[in-house]
C-alpha cells in the first residue's frame, strides 16, 4: 500500500476516534443524569427527560433544574478546560503546561476568597455572580499579565512558564493570608469554594459556558493547521509563514477566557486540563483537527465521570467534584498509558 | 531574476554581526554554498532572507521586489528556510509533517495533489517505508531528511539549507547534495546551502560565499574562493587544493602551527 493511502486510512481513524469519543461522553452523561440522591429507574429519568408533563412535577424538577444543569454544566467545563489545556501545551511546547500550572486557577481563588472574606468585589456586580465576578477578574487579570508580558521582546517561552510559576505561588501565599486573617466560617467557605462543585451550576452559566465555547472553537478550528505546525517549533513554523506570535497571541486570550469563566463557575478543577490532552495525545496524536476534539470530549468525560462518582460513592451524599476529579482521573489515565503502547496512535 | 541582498546591517544586544553586507545577485539555477568559521552569522544571514529577524537596515530583494514589503505568507511561499536544528518533540506522523508544507492555513483536508506529491518527495529521499513512523522515533538524519522533504514539496523561489548535511551518513551526504543540485538545476531556483563539509562544497555548489568579520570576504568559484588567502585567513588554518584525476576539487586543511 502506498503511503498516500496509509495516511488516508490513518485519518479516517482519527475520525473514528472523535466519533468515539463523543458517542462515549453521550454515554458518560447519561449514567450522570440518571443517578442521584433520589432513586429513579433509568426509564423514569428518560420519560420526564423527554416529556417534563407526564411525569410527577418532583421528578421533572429534579431531572431538568438539577441534575441535568450539572451534567451539562460538567460537560461544558471539563471541554473548556480540556480546549485550553491543548492550546497551552501546544502553544508553550510543554506537556506540563495548563491553565492551572500558570496560576490562572489561583488567581481565581484569590478573588473568590478576597470577596468572601472581605466583601471586596472589583466589578459591580451583586447577588449570586459577586463571588464568580471577583474570581473571573482576577483570572482574567492574571492572563493579562502573562498576556503582556509575551509582547515584551527576547521573551522566551521557558520564562513565560516561569512568570506563570510565580504568579501561581504569589496567588496561593496571598491566598494563604487571607484565609488565616478569617473567620472560621469564612474559612469554611473559603475552602468549600476551592475544592470545586457543579453545584452552583445554572442555566443562566451553562448559557455563557455555550457562548464562549461558540466564540472559541470557530478560531481554533480556523488555526487548526497553524496550531499543528507550531506544534514543530516556533522557527519551523515561522519557516513555514506562521505568524507564531500574533497564533500565541490568540491562542493565549482563547485560554485565558476559557479558563477563567471555567473556575470562576465551578472553583478549582485540576487535572482535567493537564490530562485531557495527554489521552488526546496518546489516542491521535497532535494533528490539531483531532487533537483539540479529541482533548475538549476527554476533559468532558473525565468531569462527567467525576460528577457521576461523586453521586454515587455515599448515598445521599453529593461529594465537590475537585475532590472526586483527580481520585478518577489518575487510575484511568494509568491504566491507559499501560494499554496503549505508543505505536497504537496511528 | 535573482536575489539580491544590500546594505544589509544587523546586530544582537551584545554584538554587532553585519553592518552592510551586500552580496552579488544570486541568480536562478544556481547552488551557492556559504563557507565560514562558526558564529559568523550564517544562521543569522538565512533568517533575515527567511524573515525570521528584521535587519536594522539594507534590503533584501527576491527578483525585484522588497522582501520586507511581502506578506509573512507570501514570502513563506517564496523562501523556504531548513534550519540547522530539525529535532522535532511533535506526535505527528512523518507523513503529517511533510503534508503540513503544503497544506495551507485555512485548514480542512488535503487536497489529493498534494498527498501525491508528499509521496513522491518521500520516495525520492528514500524514505517512503518511514512514513507511518512517529518524527520523534526518527533517528537526527532521518529528522533531517524529513526536513528536507518539506522543503521539496514546498516547491519555493529561494532554497535556505542550514547545514542540510550535518546529521548524515556518507552515502545521504553524497544523495542529498546530488538532489539540491538536480532540484537547484531543473527548477531554476536559488538554493543557497551553508555547509562546514569543503570538499562538499567544493563538488557541488556552482559558487562559493565566504562570510567573515560581518561582510562577503570572497565570492566566486570554489577555486578562486579557496585558494584566495581570505579563506584560510577566516577559518585560521592552512588550504591546499589538489584536482583529483577526475577534475574534482580536493581540500586539505592544517593547523598553522
Amino acid at each position: 500500500m502506498r503511503a498516500g493511502e496509509r495516511y488516508r486510512r490513518r485519518i479516517f481513524r482519527n475520525s473514528m476516534f472523535v466519533a468515539g469519543a463523543f458517542a462515549a461522553l453521550a454515554v458518560a452523561v447519561c449514567i450522570d443524569v440518571a443517578i442521584g440522591p433520589g432513586w429513579y429507574s433509568p426509564l423514569e429519568v428518560l420519560t420526564a427527560l423527554v416529556s417534563p408533563g407526564s411525569v410527577e412535577p418532583k421528578l421533572a424538577i429534579i431531572v431538568w433544574d438539577v441534575r441535568l444543569p450539572v451534567a451539562v454544566m460538567a460537560i461544558f467545563v471539563g471541554a473548556m478546560l480540556g480546549v485550553a489545556g491543548a492550546q497551552m501545551q501546544t502553544i508553550l511546547h510543554n506537556p506540563l503546561a495548563d491553565p492551572f500550572t500558570l496560576g490562572i486557577s489561583s488567581a481565581a481563588s484569590f478573588g473568590a476568597a478576597l470577596a468572601i472574606a472581605l466583601g471586596i468585589g472589583l466589578l459591580p456586580m451583586g447577588g449570586s455572580f459577586f463571588i464568580t465576578a471577583n474570581a473571573f477578574f482576577f483570572a482574567l487579570v492574571t492572563s493579562l499579565v502573562l498576556f503582556l508580558f509575551t509582547r515584551m521582546r527576547g521573551v522566551t517561552v521557558e520564562t513565560f512558564v516561569l512568570v506563570g510559576i510565580a504568579l501561581f505561588f504569589t496567588f496561593n501565599a496571598s491566598l494563604a493570608f487571607i484565609q488565616y486573617q478569617s473567620s472560621e466560617a469564612q474559612l469554611q467557605q473559603i475552602v468549600f469554594w476551592m475544592m470545586g462543585s457543579l453545584a452552583r451550576a445554572s442555566w443562566t452559566k451553562i448559557g455563557i459556558c455555550a457562548l464562549l465555547l461558540a466564540l472559541v472553537v470557530p478560531l481554533a478550528w480556523a488555526r487548526n493547521s497553524m496550531m499543528t505546525a507550531l506544534s514543530m517549533g516556533d522557527e519551523r513554523a515561522a519557516s513555514l509563514g506562521v505568524p507564531v506570535v500574533r497564533l500565541r497571541l490568540e491562542m493565549l486570550t482563547s485560554i485565558s477566557l476559557l479558563a477563567a469563566t471555567a473556575t470562576a463557575f465551578v472553583g478549582t478543577i485540576g487535572f482535567v486540563g493537564l490530562v485531557g490532552p495527554h489521552i488526546a495525545r496518546m489516542l491521535v496524536g497532535e494533528d490539531q483537527r483531532y487533537f483539540l476534539p479529541v482533548s475538549a470530549a476527554a476533559g468532558a468525560i473525565l468531569l462527567s465521570a467525576a460528577s457521576t462518582l461523586s453521586k454515587a460513592i455515599t448515598p445521599g451524599v453529593i461529594y465537590p467534584i475537585g475532590i472526586i476529579t483527580a481520585l478518577v482521573g489518575v487510575p484511568f489515565f494509568l491504566s491507559l498509558i499501560l494499554s496503549i503502547r505508543k505505536e497504537t496512535w496511528r | 531574476m535573482s536575489l539580491e541582498i544590500s546594505g544589509l546591517s544587523f546586530g544582537y544586544r551584545t554584538h554587532s554581526l553585519f553592518d552592510g553586507l551586500t552580496a552579488l545577485p544570486l541568480r536562478r539555477g544556481e547552488l551557492a554554498a556559504l563557507v565560514g568559521p562558526n558564529g559568523v552569522g550564517k544562521s543569522s544571514l538565512f533568517r533575515l532572507v527567511a524573515g525570521l529577524l528584521k535587519p536594522s537596515c539594507g534590503t533584501i530583494h527576491l527578483d525585484g521586489h522588497d522582501t520586507a514589503t511581502m506578506s509573512e505568507r507570501r514570502r513563506a511561499e517564496r523562501v523556504f528556510l531548513l534550519t540547522q536544528h530539525t529535532a522535532m518533540r511533535a506526535t505527528l506522523g512523518v507523513f503529517e509533517v511533510v503534508l503540513l508544507a503544503k497544506r495551507g492555513w485555512s485548514g480542512g483536508k488535503a487536497r489529493p495533489d498534494d498527498i501525491t506529491r508528499v509521496e513522491r518527495v518521500l520516495e525520492e529521499l528514500g524514505i517512503d517505508h518511514l512514513s507511518d513512523r512517529l518524527v520523534t522515533e526518527l533517528s537526527g538524519g532521518q529528522q533531517q531528511l524529513v526536513a528536507l522533504c518539506q522543503a521539496l514539496v514546498r516547491d519555493p523561489d529561494v532554497l535556505l539549507l542550514d547545514e542540510p548535511t550535518s546529521a548524515l551518513d556518507l552515502r545521504r551526504q553524497l544523495e542529498v547534495m546530488h538532489l539540491v543540485r538536480r532540484v537547484t538545476h531543473d527548477r531554476g531556483i536559488v538554493t543557497v546551502a551553508a555547509l562546514h563539509d569543503l570538499g562538499l562544497a567544493c563538488r557541488f555548489a556552482d559558487r562559493f560565499l565566504l562570510l567573515h568579520e560581518g561582510r562577503i570576504a570572497a565570492d566566486g568559484p570554489a577555486r578562486e574562493v579557496l585558494s584566495a588567502g581570505a579563506t584560510s585567513n577566516a577559518y585560521g588554518v592552512r588550504l591546499a587544493i589538489e584536482e583529483a584525476m577526475n577534475g574534482s576539487l580536493m581540500v586539505h586543511a592544517d593547523l598553522l602551527n
